[in-house]
């Protein structure tokens, strides 16, 4: 396996059902996810722009990182593909099917279609259900009847996450499994519908850093052997280049940035996401002779964000009487490589 | 269990499961030893049941203090042909002699003297004329009677001895030593001679004398003479069950309802609010007060109305909490996301998540549940038929219990009243540290 | 707000002062539970200077956040044992009585910025009276004096000073930590300690707080003792680092030799799974996880999980001192020199 993902690789792969031919699996079209703040009484006191123009595609066997800081709306875009929020604008089609056009029971084979991991791994497996209960709760809830036949895929699924032997787990409460052991769990309730995408968040954050790198190995693999798309929200950077072939930068409900990862790291175009990586320390001791760069000020408070880019009261190389005025459209210097800043207007 | 072993440090859970324990094996031995139709015939009481049981007597092993208390003395003549001595006089007289022969050994009077006759004969009614033979050798005669069918003597009613002895009480005149100042018995060997002539053949005589003691079974008797023992046995099962019934119920119920609030939200959380809020103020007692006096007594009725109103009450407010808590745990995010619906996640997900802290309130509401029954009782609302520890309460307190020095009659329901919440109570807090580790003491 | 500063910072603190400010000598913390003893701190030495940040690595269940309990003594009512010394500016402290300590070691001497300190800070109070309480009820300071004191503590650490009259939660993340950094600073301390100061937050705020602390460790003449389990962000502030693997500190080190040579395995392998941004190296996983606290093996504690164990492993290794920095192993024991050359 080499150390980097090979951008070509998984579109290449034996099991890719399509090479650009074909509904892409996951296509959001200029998504507004807008929460409403009701005042008391009547009236609405403006409402939370959580996801604020959003467009992307995703085809089976890929995989995206949603990087961005709390408050960016990364996880109300999350919880939109998921399908627990409703677009306020804008289109998410699966497969070609718009969600917006879907009766109860296509969401429900939709849900079963899209796997969720979560970052908390305790918080997400119900305290006092065994493993075996949690693992076959999505199966009863989607209908698979035969008790048998869960139990198969239970086993199943347990080994695919290398949680074995299978019989010494089944019947242990959460608490008694370490903090990767538990996110396997996690995993594995996502993968036991046998979903085409995946959206994670931040499955690593709460893990210690020594069990990180096997849990997200594990997630590669499965995304490997099941062709799966993926969906990766975090704000680690580091992590995000070995498990993810593209980044989408999101700040104040956009999409900033958008490139392959090496392309990203390598050549990063927007002012925010050059502050991002200049914030993030390896570890050196060289570290502690300077202070680091950081941009001043804060995220934009999403009910009231500033006109215009975003980002501009915080950018050094904001051009007056433009930034503050225009919201950037998706500028694209380089193919594959798209970026919303007024600096890269040809 | 995991519970067991940790509620097994506490004391007070030990002493308090004791406690529920011994409840528990009242509630399950009272209809046993006393079927339910045969208690409430025997506390109904009404023509003869309690004939022979003495009024207000204290519980036997009140002699055990020291005191020399009488027990009550029964001769039969129909259980004891011994008694009878039938001498034909002539063809149309019989005389019919009953001899009534007993020990007193006691250091206090009798309440009262009875004797119950019945007489068997065609048109011509029976003579009797009664002697009391002490055992220093007075004889002291009563009224001379003729009775009818099934006749009662009451010592207390004899003119013939108020005449004769100027005042003295009667019990006082058959029993007290004429040689001491104050009022003693005389212990010996007494005897009743009852004389009785009949005028026909066929006719017949027959008596029973009842001495009634001042002490009587287990639990003593009240002003209806009843054995305290009926209502406290069966007090047991019976706020057991109502305790039981009404906590779980509304128990239960709060979680539902607080869980479905919580889940939709909105208006139907701001309703269940509202209304919960409206009946926390109302004046629950109040209430049972006025079902009782205006509509019904019903303990069946107290049931409903004690349920209803702790549906919505602070239980829903405390889960309600909880619940908020709980829909934003992860797992339930997770559950929708694979496809749960609302119901299932309600019962599946957020109410087995809370249950357990609820358990330690649930079984702490149980006396507060007798208690009130108990209330209801003691201000005569409750229940009339039931024999409950409330009514025993209400029973004395009308009756002027305490002022009279029964205080046994107060005494025993309030013990076991109390012992039934402490029971509960250090049960339910014990729990509560189970369930609460944040409440345990390391 | 300068961004380079001269060297002569960043030098080893032994030439500032060659008195020691905290001496720790075999600090000991077990507590009794329901299923036995933890060892939680289970034999700790180490030394610090003035103005000199040290960083304490480990992963949770190492007993880092004990530690910080034992030197604070902030401890519960299940203590079965608690012992050693710790020699502050040559006083052992252990043997204050518990008024002594209170008065005059806990926060006047030695502070804290407790984890997740930002969402400890009481809802009901106004930030100014939080931050200003340590130095009202620790020394005879008046309210307005102290107030002033904190809105210049306060300008330090970059918050606007009229903050001072808002609720925690009108603050943001970073704000806030800012805050709880302010009230462990506001008494003039002589150690904070830290613990997991910036796990919660976001990277640039994580930076500016890694900012913050760095210029009050120039500005000022205070020692930090970081602890965390963020080795990159560690590497921001560190002069010295110590590792912490149940229970025991397995390596102390200069920041620099650590980060590039780091000599015990554990550490090795810790350091090889952080993904680095700007390394090519995939980053490597530790098998296993640490033993628990209730039942320790004899021998060495990472011997079931490090690749390179060998035969003396099932002895508790001794604490090998060589050039400056300790590391508690037999690979570095000149004895096993050869063993040391075949895993290398």
């Amino acid at each position: 396996m080499s150390a980097v993902i090979d951008p070509t690789r998984s579109a290449g792969s034996p099991n890719s059902n399509q090479s650009g031919a074909g509904a892409p699996l996951l296509s959001l079209q200029d998504v507004h996810t807008w929460f409403e703040l009701r005042k008391f009484g009547f009236g609405s006191a403006g409402s939370v722009r959580a996801v604020d123009g959003v467009s992307f595609d995703l085809r089976r066997g890929q995989s995206i990182a949603v990087v961005g800081e709390s408050g960016c709306g990364k996880s109300s875009l999350m919880k939109t593909i998921l399908g627990l929020h409703k677009p306020t604008e804008g289109e998410l089609l699966f497969e070609g099917n718009p969600l917006s056009a879907m009766d109860r029971t296509a969401m429900r084979e939709y849900r079963a279609q899209v796997g969720y991991v979560q970052q908390d791994p305790f918080g997400a497996l119900a305290p006092f259900m065994k493993i075996e209960r949690i693992l076959e709760e999505p199966l009863i809830v989607q209908k698979v009847r035969s008790s048998a036949e869960r139990k198969r895929r239970v086993a199943e699924v347990m080994e695919e996450v290398r949680l074995t032997p299978v019989d010494d787990f089944l019947g242990k409460f959460p608490h008694m499994l370490s903090g990767g052991q538990q996110q396997r769990v996690v995993i594995a309730r996502a993968m036991i519908l046998r979903p085409k995408l995946i959206v994670a968040d931040e499955p690593v954050s709460m893990l210690d850093a020594s069990v990180r790198v096997e849990v997200l190995r594990l997630m590669q693999t499965l995304q490997q052997e099941h062709n799966l798309g993926v969906i990766y929200i975090t704000h680690d950077l580091s992590t995000v280049r070995y498990f993810a072939e593209r980044i989408f930068v999101m700040y104040a409900g956009k999409l900033i940035e958008k490139a392959h990862v090496d392309e990203l790291l390598r050549n990063s175009l927007h002012p925010y996401t050059n502050a991002l990586l200049a914030a993030i320390p390896d570890p050196d001791a060289r570290n502690a002779i300077e202070l680091r760069e950081v941009p001043p000020g804060e995220p934009p408070n999403l009910i009231d964000p500033p006109p215009g880019c975003r980002f501009h009261p915080r950018c050094a190389e904001a051009i007056e009487g433009l930034c503050e005025v225009k919201i950037p459209p998706d500028f694209e210097p380089q193919p594959g490589h798209s970026v919303d800043c007024w600096l890269y207007d040809q | 269990m995991r519970v067991f072993s940790i509620l097994r440090k506490y004391p007070s859970a030990a002493v308090g499961s004791f406690l529920i324990l011994c409840l528990v094996v009242l509630a399950i031995y009272a209809p046993i030893a006393l079927p339910y139709g045969e208690a409430i015939r025997l506390w109904r009481g009404g023509e003869g049941v309690w004939k022979e049981s003495p009024k207000n007597a204290r519980p036997a092993w009140y002699n055990a203090f020291g005191y020399n208390l009488p027990e009550t003395i029964i001769l039969d003549s129909t259980k004891d042909e011994n008694l009878k001595e039938r001498t034909v006089l002539t063809e149309t007289m019989t005389d019919v002699f009953l001899s009534f022969p007993f020990d007193f050994t006691y250091d206090d009077f009798p309440q009262e003297l009875q004797v119950f006759f019945q007489a068997e004969f065609d048109e011509k009614r029976p003579l009797i004329e009664m002697k009391w033979i002490t055992p220093d050798g007075r004889e002291i005669e009563f009224s001379d009677m003729t009775i009818q069918g099934n006749a009662t003597y009451y010592v207390e009613q004899d003119e013939k001895l108020a005449r004769d002895f100027d005042g003295q009480a009667p019990i006082h005149v058959l029993f007290a030593d004429p040689n001491s100042e104050t009022p003693t018995p005389l212990k010996g060997r007494y005897e009743l001679q009852v004389a009785g002539l009949v005028f026909e053949d066929e006719a017949d005589i027959d008596a029973q004398m009842i001495a009634y003691g001042k002490v009587y079974g287990l639990a003593g008797t009240d002003h209806k003479r009843r054995d305290l023992m009926v209502a406290l046995l069966w007090g047991a099962p019976i706020a057991l069950a109502l305790g039981l019934i009404v906590s779980v119920v509304s128990g239960g119920a709060s979680l539902i309802i607080a869980a479905v609030g919580v889940w939709y939200g909105g208006w139907i959380d701001a309703l269940i609010q509202r209304i919960t809020e409206v009946n926390m103020t109302l004046p629950g007692l109040s209430i049972l007060i006025m079902v009782a006096t205006f509509y019904s007594k019903s303990i069946w009725v107290m049931f409903g109305v004690l349920t209803l109103l702790g549906i919505f009450s602070g239980g829903i407010k405390s889960s309600r909490a909880l619940f908020l808590q709980v829909k934003e745990s992860p797992f339930i995010e997770a559950a929708q996301t694979y496809g749960a619906g609302s119901w299932r996640i309600i019962t599946r997900y957020m109410i087995p998540r809370i249950l357990p802290t609820l358990i330690p309130g649930v079984i702490g509401a149980i006396p507060g549940v007798v208690f009130t029954e108990a209330t209801l009782s003691v201000l005569g609302l409750g229940d009339p038929l039931l024999p409950t520890w409330g009514k025993i309460l209400n029973d004395a307190r009308v009756n002027g219990a305490l002022f009279q020095g029964q205080y046994y009659w107060v005494l025993e329901p309030s013990l076991l009243l109390m012992l039934t919440g402490l029971g509960f109570a250090m049960v339910g807090f014990a729990l509560d540290r189970v369930f609460n580790p944040r409440l345990r003491d390391v | 707000m300068s961004k380079h500063v001269t060297s002569s910072h960043v030098t080893s603190s032994r030439e500032t002062s060659d008195k020691n400010l905290l001496k720790v000598e075999d600090l000991r913390l077990y507590y009794r539970t329901g299923q036995g003893i933890v060892k939680a701190v289970d034999g700790i030495n180490f030394e610090m200077k003035r103005n000199e940040a040290m960083v304490i690595l480990g992963e949770s269940g190492c007993g880092k956040t004990s530690l910080t309990r034992a030197l604070l003594r902030l401890l519960p009512n299940n203590i079965e044992q608690y012992t050693g010394k710790v020699y502050l500016n040559g006083l052992n402290i252990m043997e204050l009585s518990e008024d002594n300590f209170r008065r005059e070691v806990r926060w006047s001497k030695i502070s804290m910025v407790p984890q997740a300190a930002m969402n400890s800070l009481n809802p009901v109070l106004r930030v100014g009276d939080q931050v200003t309480e340590p130095l009202t009820t620790h020394s005879n300071t008046s309210k307005s004096d102290a107030m002033e004191k904190a809105a210049a503590i306060f300008q330090s650490v970059g918050v606007p000073v009229d903050f001072l009259n808002r609720y925690a939660f009108e603050l943001s993340g970073g704000m806030r930590q800012r805050t709880a950094i302010a009230m462990a600073l506001i008494t003039d301390p002589d150690l904070i300690i830290l613990d997991e100061p910036t796990s919660a937050l976001d990277v640039l705020t994580q930076a500016n707080i890694m900012n913050v602390l760095k210029q009050i460790k120039w500005e000022s003449n205070t020692s930090f003792i970081l602890i965390t389990h963020d080795i990159s962000t560690s590497s921001e502030l560190a002069d010295r680092v110590a590792v912490m693997y149940a229970g025991q500190m397995v390596e102390v080190s200069d920041a620099e030799r650590f980060f590039s040579q780091p000599q015990h395995p554990y550490s090795q392998k810790l350091l090889a799974s952080v993904p680095k941004l700007r390394q090519i190296a995939e980053p490597e996983f530790i098998t296993g996880q640490p033993p628990s606290l209730l039942a320790l093996p004899s021998g060495c504690r990472f011997a079931k999980r490090c690749p390179s164990r060998f035969e003396p492993c099932d002895q508790v290794p001794p604490m090998i001192h060589e050039a400056g920095r300790r590391v508690q192993c037999w690979l570095v024991d000149p004895q096993y020199a050869d063993a040391r050359e075949m895993t290398s």
